[in-house]
């Protein structure tokens, strides 16, 4: 096997994307991403069962396309990755039954990773400058909600935090549907805060109190902040008021930005780590990355944000890391692995 | 020569063949469970034991042959990704089959007569039941109805004999596969799965604040 610069096909069925790519050590060859997004929409959120057939639709379309796309043969890989976890069960199994026959299919190794510690691994695949370690990585979308701190990608990394109700997708999701906005919230409630003023309403900051941080210092908290909107509307409602959609969008989404923003500052700050990388599907909004930047600036904190296609779940990411596990000598993962909902970020490989 | 998955009950990966000669089918290995809880954590091991077993490589197989249900929604779905990607990998065709005709063409083979109803767990109260009253001429499995959900306690009556299966063997799925591609009887089944039921969802009620 190419140890120096591996080929690997990397499948990734956590959440609604099907996504199938292909690396060559940390050079990006295919990224085919089959969403069932539209599906999930009439029902406000992403329903399991309606993903996971999807999955088993899209995964062997989107291994064609991936292969045409990287314009290699399946003879030509090295090694399969596979996401075992965290995500949606059902899902998860769809990509591990379909990886590990393709694994068996050509006879080529499998390494079945963790889907979070791929979100870093897809910034190995921005060509301008290197991924350097340690960084704290804040991973945000509509499943999850974390902070990391990665000493290396492929054998030490340590949850800080993560999110203990809602994922900040999730509170965008919510807001947007009590707001009358459609799913996916993220994209509605920036297109509706256009004009509104981030500081009209105080929402409340999760988990920000003093008492909070002992505890839960890199923990995060929305659903009392979504309770928080719903209650301020219903209020305006009673009185016989307009609601002011614009200041509600703007000032709900300045309170998840404010608190994931200043606990990973916070947290580079407080552990000395001078780097801050965002990954998962939220980091398509525009004020969440415009308040980094702002933050990141004044605090002298190198900030990495790989390209959109990178950032939302996708199967490159997963080969990213698959490649590094396998450049670093580690063995291939032992056939009997299963999908694991609640996989831990400090089990990078299973 | 084939490879055949079935994960519509518990996990059956099968390598079976059909002599040119004789037609006799032959089944070279067979491993599985009826574990209905840990597909995706055996299938892999299972496809490895059952092509090491039969002394057989992946570019060996003629295709793969694969349970198209009926089945419980999760475990089903491992098998049918692995059966498609193997086949894929090996860039051979992906044979569908519906579990439930393997089951009765086994029975009828093992000497079986007359109408014949299968039932599957079907999980929420419900059984999975397809009617079958013998073989073709080709010996292929005649279904008469289904595979179709029933109530457990209300399942349609038969005037036959009726099988209750926990394990749909994969040498089943196979050696029908193989019968009906010799016998240019393919497809044998659609290739979408068989869930029978409707995504479990529950729909937003979105509430208008603003127009
Ligand atoms: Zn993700």
């Amino acid at each position: 096997m190419n140890r120096d610069a591996p080929l690997v096909l990397g499948i990734e069925t956590s959440c609604d994307e099907t996504g199938v790519g292909i690396v060559r050590g940390t050079e990006l060859l295919a990224n085919v991403i089959a969403s069932s997004m539209d599906e999930h929409a009439r029902y406000g959120g992403v329903v399991p069962e309606v993903a996971a057939r999807a999955h088993l639709e899209a995964l062997g379309p989107a291994i064609t396309a991936a292969l045409a796309e990287a314009r290699v043969e399946l003879d030509d890989l090295d090694a399969v990755a596979v996401t075992s976890g965290p995500g949606l069960a059902g899902a998860l199994m769809v990509g591990v039954g379909a990886a590990k026959a393709l694994a068996l299919s050509i006879d080529r190794p499998i390494y079945a990773v963790n889907h979070l510690v791929g979100h870093v691994g897809a910034d190995l695949l921005d060509d301008e400058r290197p991924l350097e370690t340690p960084t704290v990585a804040l991973l945000v979308s509509g499943g999850h909600t974390s902070l990391l701190l990665v000493r290396d990608l492929v054998s030490d990394v340590e949850l800080l935090g993560e999110t203990i109700d809602d994922a900040a997708g999730e509170a965008f999701d919510k807001v947007a549907r009590l707001l009358g906005l459609p799913y996916p919230g993220g994209p509605e409630v920036d297109r509706a805060a256009v004009g509104g003023d981030p500081a009209a309403i105080r929402f409340p900051r999760g988990l920000t109190q003093p008492k909070d941080l002992l505890a839960h210092r890199y923990d995060f908290s929305f659903s009392g902040l979504k309770t928080a909107v719903a209650r301020w509307v219903e209020q305006r409602e009673a009185a016989g008021e307009p609601v002011p959609l614009a200041d509600v969008a703007a000032s709900f989404r300045e309170a998840v930005v404010d608190v994931l923003v200043g606990k990973a500052i916070g947290a580079c700050a407080e552990l000395g780590v001078p780097r801050l990388l965002l990954g998962g599907g939220v980091v398509a909004n525009a004020r969440l990355r415009q308040v980094a930047e702002e933050r990141a600036d004044a605090a002298g904190v190198a900030l990495r944000i790989p390209p959109l296609s990178l950032c939302t779940d996708n199967g490159a990411m997963i080969a990213a890391l698959g490649a590094q596990l396998v450049m670093a000598g580690h063995a291939p993962s032992a056939l009997g692995f299963g999908a694991d909902s609640t996989l831990p970020v400090t089990e990078i490989q299973v | 020569m084939l490879l055949a998955i079935d994960t519509s009950t518990g996990t059956s990966v099968a390598v079976v063949d059909r002599d040119r000669g004789s037609g006799d089918l032959r089944c070279l290995a067979e491993t599985g469970t009826d574990d209905t809880m840990r597909h995706a954590e055996v299938i892999g091991d299972f496809i490895r034991d059952a092509l090491a077993d039969a002394g057989v490589r992946p570019s060996g197989l003629s295709g793969v042959a694969g349970g198209m249900g009926p089945g419980p929604f999760t475990g089903l779905r491992v098998g049918i990704a692995a059966a498609r990607t193997f086949a894929l990998g090996i860039r051979r065709p992906f044979v569908p089959v519906v579990s439930h005709d393997a089951i009765a063409w086994a029975w009828y083979r093992d000497g079986g007569s007359g109408p014949l109803q299968v039932v599957t767990d079907a999980r929420r109260r419900e059984f999975a039941v397809s009617g079958y009253d013998g073989l073709d001429d080709e010996l292929l499995p005649r279904r008469t109805g289904g595979p179709q959900l029933a109530p457990r306690d209300d399942v349609p009556a038969t005037t036959g004999a009726r099988l209750d299966a926990t394990i749909v063997p994969a040498r089943a799925i196979g050696m029908l596969a193989e019968l009906a591609f010799s016998a240019g009887r393919l497809p044998l089944a659609g290739q979408a799965p068989l869930y029978l039921r409707a995504p479990d969802v529950t729909p937003s009620a979105g509430k208008r604040v603003l127009q």
